[in-house]
């Protein structure tokens, strides 16, 4: 089986091959699908094994040591793993009830655990793999382009052995006032599990809609999420994405979120990142119509013995598109923060408008922050601004809050909490923010988490 | 006596700042100290509060308790409150959440019932009316884009919520115009009483018309060097530290109290 000749990179670098991983985890789903997509499959194989595994050699994966997931014999996990998610689990994730929810248990969809809403028209909200029966718009360009340009040995895995996800489709002119929940769990109650879940976004010229991505897992068990979206935006369409990354401390989370803007569109990407051992996020951004614009916010929050890594890429293609980046990192215990961002403005790409913040806050001196800011501009016409820094609290502030007869611990999540303010001001929707508040209160200890109502 | 010290030493590192301060002060009064720039007034006022800046040396008894074996926060909760020179804008911390939750704090260990959101909003309505500060206030963030005057109002209203045995206010009057010093001192004097004691720290003689003191002490080189009563302060009006004050080549002059 493995006879590839494996290049001097995956050689130096990795303790387990490429091959390896894939052999443990068994030949590709084959049979159902599209034409297209066995040879698809087979080929993200054949060039992960080929290229191997990312190691720190790598520019982009510097900080982030995968020998932790490595070392353990993951299989892959099946459609019915998963016995311990209820519907309990489910609501405990969920931002409003009264949204349409897609539930995934391990990758695999969950129809029993899904209340999707009878679409008339325009909506499509349905399981990828239903999506592949069907042989619905937009997939084979997303599954055929997701490694192409970029080495990423892991969206190769997903391609390879991606069965099923969300597939969310807006026609032309249609907007969907209400967001679409996706809620991944993962459920681990045997041997080590990977799930690879892979969803596709297509939203029409001029389409609006907006989705929240949530991770979370039951536990004990060991988890990998492999996990994949495509977000494709055709001319003035306009998507809104939220990602809620709580998987348990004992789990492994590697996700790409890879975006195509047409002309005058507009993307929104924000992130709360608190789960898991290893998380690494990554985001690429192709502005490739003129006029289109983009956000990426995000906030990290590593403790323990977390490892949090965000990689954003935003690359402007196309004249006069627009990106903003805020990023806000705090890291608590022996956690590492990582913020991996690049902007690369290609030529022709004239009237660029970018700017990139990263900003941390390091609560103990055990913790560790890597932060690489990048801005590669081949084009004369910009306005590009980034920036980064690093501190701890306040110390005349913990003082001031101390002389007025608040506990040391509860001045430092007050402060803490500051500091996480800015994000959450950045949400627009009131229940997602309620709900995103929760879970950072949860994580400071405290009651409540607002600037506490108006007078 | 509410507040007794005894040869108070402080200093950061190398540099000595209080070089054996003597100072007592019975509940009911309001004792001024005057001084000028670098003569330790503030690193008083923060010594007192627990600035944990300072190595300090010498007895500080609140209450016949040593204050300096309790925290900030229990300083506060025995009821020592500072109004600070220059108030920290802390962007992120709404001043209501953050009023509310200094309060509850300090009657939690007090072993008193806490407030809920409304009998807090009531309580601190009325005591926004004697600083003339209005609700929006509340909205923002402390001290945050507050102009010099307002985070003196903010100052005065923390302490009349926090309703402090021992109050000192280090330079409040600084930085303000007339109308200005009129409602702080109006906040202030709604305060006094025979069971409260302040220790009015400035640089100037005007505050004295509207707040008015049973002592006057003159700080210098980290010392308190006179004390009389109020016409002290009108004498240094008159004359001048550099007449009182007998010059000293080895005098500090750090900015202390300033945040980095």
């Amino acid at each position: 089986m493995t006879t590839e000749v494996l290049t001097d990179r995956a050689l130096a670098t990795s303790e387990m091959p490429a091959a390896l991983l894939c052999t443990s985890l068994g030949i590709p789903p084959s049979g159902a699908g599209p034409t297209w997509l066995a040879p698809a499959r087979h080929e993200s194989l054949k060039w992960l094994k080929a290229r191997g595994l990312p190691t720190r050699k790598d520019e982009d994966w510097k900080y982030t040591r995968l020998d932790a997931l490595l070392d353990i014999p993951f299989e892959r996990a099946e459609a019915g793993h998963g016995p311990r998610v209820t519907s309990a689990t489910r609501e405990a994730l969920t931002v409003d009830p009264s949204n349409e929810r897609a539930v995934f248990v391990n990758g695999f969809f969950a129809p029993h655990l899904s209340s999707l809403r009878a679409r008339e028209g325009g909506v499509t909200v349905t399981s990828l793999a239903t999506a592949l029966d069907r042989g619905a718009a937009g997939l084979e360009s997303a599954f055929s382009r997701a490694f192409d340009r970029y080495d990423h040995a892991f969206t190769a895995l997903n391609t390879a052995f991606a069965e099923d996800g969300a597939y969310i489709h807006i026609a032309p002119d249609t907007v969907v006032d209400e967001p679409i929940e996706l809620i991944f769990l993962s459920d681990a109650q045997g041997p080590p599990l990977v799930s690879s879940p892979c969803s596709v976004i297509v939203a029409g010229a001029r389409s609006r809609v907006s989705v929240i991505e949530t991770h979370a897992g039951v536990t004990p068990g060991a988890t990998w999420t492999n996990a994949v979206v495509h977000v494709l935006l055709d001319e003035g369409a306009r998507v809104d994405h939220f990602k809620i990354q709580d998987e348990p401390a004992t789990g492994f989370h590697l996700a790409l979120l890879d975006v195509h803007q047409g002309p005058g569109s507009t993307f929104s990407s924000g992130s709360v990142m608190l789960g898991s051992k290893i998380a690494r996020n990554e985001i690429h951004v192709h502005l490739e119509g003129e006029d289109s614009r983009v956000s990426i916010d995000g906030l990290y929050w590593p403790r323990g013995d977390q490892h949090h890594d965000n990689v954003v890429l935003v690359e402007h293609v196309a004249p006069r598109c627009v990106s903003h980046q805020l990023y806000k990192g705090i890291v608590d215990g022996r956690g590492h923060g990582v913020f991996n961002g690049r902007i690369i403005v290609w030529p022709g790409a004239d009237g660029a408008d970018a700017n990139q913040t990263n900003k941390n806050l390091l609560l103990s001196e055990y913790g560790e922050i890597d932060t690489r800011p990048r801005l590669e501009i081949f084009t004369d016409d910009v306005k590009c601004t980034h920036g980064a820094a690093v501190g701890a609290l306040d110390e005349e502030a913990l003082f001031y809050l101390r002389s007025r007869g608040v506990p040391r611990e509860a001045a430092r999540a007050l402060l803490t909490q500051a500091f996480a303010r800015e994000m959450l001001d950045r949400v627009a929707s009131e229940s997602l923010r309620t709900h995103v508040e929760a879970l950072l209160a949860e994580r400071l200890s405290i009651d409540g988490f607002a600037h506490e109502g108006t007078f | 006596m509410m507040l007794h010290i005894e040869n108070l030493h402080a200093r950061i590192g190398d540099n000595e700042i209080l070089r054996g301060v003597d100072l007592d002060v019975a509940a009911g009064e309001v004792h001024a100290i005057m001084g000028p720039n670098g003569s330790g007034k503030s690193t008083l006022a923060n010594v007192l509060a627990g600035h944990e800046a300072y190595d300090t040396e010498g007895i500080v008894l609140f209450e016949g308790e040593d204050l300096f074996a309790l925290s900030p926060e229990d300083r506060a909760a025995s009821g020592v409150f500072l109004a600070f020179q220059h108030p920290v804008e802390i962007p992120g911390v709404g001043n209501l959440y953050f009023l509310r939750t200094a309060l509850n704090s300090v009657l939690r260990r007090r072993g008193l019932e806490e407030l809920d959101v409304m009998q807090f909003m009531a309580m601190a309505e009325d005591r926004m009316k004697s600083v003339e500060m209005d609700r929006s206030f509340m909205n923002r963030s402390v001290n945050e884009g507050f102009s010099g005057g307002e985070k003196k109002r903010n100052e005065i209203l923390q302490m009349s919520i926090l309703e402090p045995k021992l109050a000192i206010l280090d330079e409040t009057d600084s930085g303000l115009d007339i109308d200005a010093l009129r409602i702080v001192a109006g906040g202030v004097n709604a305060l006094r009483s025979p069971d409260r004691a302040m220790v009015v720290i400035t640089h100037h003689q005007r505050l004295l018309d509207y707040i008015v003191p049973d002592r006057v002490h003159v700080m210098a080189g980290g010392r308190i060097v006179r004390s009389g009563d109020r016409d002290l302060a009108l004498e240094l009006e008159e004359y001048g530290y550099s007449e009182l004050v007998p010059a000293r080549g080895d005098e500090v002059s750090i900015p202390v109290g300033a945040t980095s």
